[in-house]
């Protein structure tokens, strides 16, 4: 494997990014509904809680949608412009080119993540929130963010329409959401085992991301995220093999 | 040298490449004659290894395209059909990307990208975004990335497709040039091109090979020296209506 493909891949697709209004309206949108939700629909201050959960809780439903809106230009856009045709007969494998892909957009999630700063800023602030947990929060949320983007760069390599890659991720994430969101898995319990419904929980990304947010640094939850990226990127992989279908 | 054995592309129920065979040496200029949908820029894709052939086989100096397709595309420069290009890039940003997947480091690459730059006349237009280029500019622009490595081995899909009369002549005089010691297929629809810069023509109709010969061989096919243009049409035309359309009926 070359790194030096995997960065020039990365590099050209930080700078498409920033070349084009997406990171813009992304980072501000992102940061908006952030805030928003944090502060005014959980009323943030007037909990006077110094607790963060309330805010990394929002970060499921906002990647949910926002990441397969960042991903979903990555295949889609160079199927439909034909510079596939170029990438992928360069002198490199279709697995440097996505892993370059996927490091770039990566890295964009995390730097709008980072841009947040401000609301823990304001929990030390107000009170005494634990650094340790809120650095989990910040790592679970980096992994959580990074599954996603995993999922949107799948579907993106599935077709050259980016409206139908961005639904296909919103659905797939909805599902790995679902399984583990607590009214769905209440109802589950209603009628089949607990066995059952933990399995099924094992599944989705809430589970994992929950026990992070707790400040639980469990190795299991860290296999999850990793295994959950593996496993697309390797399915975005076996997609782009079968690219004649244009 | 490429060799190409009993290639065949079949999309779904359609043959696309119905058994193509040939061999180029370096110094020769391959043409590809044939009407639309005859499988040309079908063939240039599996020997650049972006399609992988339904049955056959591509070696580019005895190396397997499929089989270890990073060696292979070392020594390829492949220009695409419609000339694609990193809109949001500028030409050089566009040329520098190329270069660094192309192994070119430091001042070395600047000057590589610089040299592209001039030898392609793109100066005028280097810092400028490729999705604001007039076409005949983009096609230079991705022209410019095929040969940028010096490859030894060039395959182009309608090479001066868009260009100005004076950057037809530019275009054909590298090609030319580069074709002494390079290995260099292009496809092309204008004939007086092919009597122009390939020391060989392919003419293919309905995914086969139905000629093989320098410009003037085939001008003299059937006893008499005709045109190109006449040869062209009586060697395809039954393809074009019949043939054409009974392929277009399978889904
Ligand atoms: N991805 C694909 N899926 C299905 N059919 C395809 C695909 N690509 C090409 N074809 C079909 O294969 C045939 C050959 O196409 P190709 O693009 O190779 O023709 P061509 O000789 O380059 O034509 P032109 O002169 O118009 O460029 C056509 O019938 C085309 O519709
Ligand atoms: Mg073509």
């Amino acid at each position: 494997m070359s790194f030096r493909n995997i960065r020039a891949v990365a590099r050209r697709e930080w700078n498409a990014y920033f070349n084009s209004p997406i990171a813009y309206v992304f980072l501000v949108i992102f940061l908006a509904l952030a805030a928003f939700f944090t502060f005014f629909i959980d009323r943030f201050y007037e909990f006077g809680q110094a607790d963060l959960r309330r805010f990394f809780g929002w970060h499921p439903w906002l990647y949910l949608v926002l990441v397969p809106a960042a991903a979903m230009r990555l295949w889609a856009e160079e199927r439909r412009s034909g510079t596939i045709e170029l990438l992928l007969t360069l002198p490199m494998t279709p697995l440097e080119a996505l892993l370059g892909k996927f490091f770039a957009a990566w890295g964009f999630l995390a730097l709008a993540l980072l841009l947040t700063f401000v609301t823990p800023l304001t929990a030390f602030y107000l009170g005494h929130p634990d650094p340790g947990v809120v650095a989990l929060g910040y790592l679970g949320s980096v992994l959580l963010s990074g599954a996603y983007l995993a999922i949107g760069l799948f579907t993106s390599a599935l077709t050259r329409n980016q409206v139908i890659s961005f639904i296909l991720a919103v659905v797939i994430g909805l599902f790995l959401i679902l399984a583990g969101y607590p009214p769905v898995t209440d109802f589950v319990a209603r009628f089949a085992p607990q066995s059952v419904v933990e399995g099924v929980a094992a599944f989705s990304f809430l589970t994992h991301f929950d026990n992070l947010q707790r400040g639980v640094l469990d190795a299991r939850d860290l296999v999850y995220f990793a295994s959950v990226m593996a496993f697309m990127l390797f399915a975005t992989q076996e997609a782009l093999r079968g690219r004649a279908a244009r | 040298m490429i060799r190409v054995e009993n290639l065949e592309k079949q999309f779904g129920r359609r043959a696309a490449v119905r058994g193509i065979s040939f061999e180029v040496r370096p110094g020769e200029v391959l043409g590809f004659l044939g009407p639309n949908g005859a499988g040309k820029s079908t063939t240039m894709r599996m020997i650049t290894g972006f399609l992988p052939p339904t049955a056959g086989r591509v070696t580019v100096d005895d190396l397997d395209v499929v089989e270890r397709p990073v060696e292979a595309r070392r020594r390829i420069g492949y220009l695409p059909e419609n000339a694609p290009a990193y809109g949001d890039m500028t030409v050089e940003d566009f040329l520098d990307f190329v270069a660094q997947v192309r192994g070119f480091d430091g001042a070395e690459r600047r000057a590589r990208v610089s040299a592209t730059i001039e030898r392609c006349l793109l100066g005028a237009v280097r810092r400028q975004p490729i999705e604001t280029l007039s076409k005949g500019y983009r096609q230079r622009t991705c022209f410019a990335q095929a040969i940028l490595h010096d490859p030894p081995i060039l395959i182009m899909d309608e090479p001066t497709e868009g260009l100005d009369p004076n950057q037809k002549h530019v275009v054909r005089d590298m090609i030319r040039q580069m074709g002494r010691e390079k290995v260099i297929i292009l496809s092309t629809h204008i004939l007086e091109e092919v009597e122009a810069i390939c020391t060989r023509a392919l003419i293919i109709s309905a995914g086969k090979i139905v000629a093989d010969g320098t410009p003037s061989d085939l001008k003299k096919r059937g006893g008499r020296e005709r045109s190109l243009d006449e040869v062209f049409r009586e060697l395809t035309r039954t393809e074009d209506v019949a043939g054409a359309a009974r392929r277009e009926v399978a889904p």
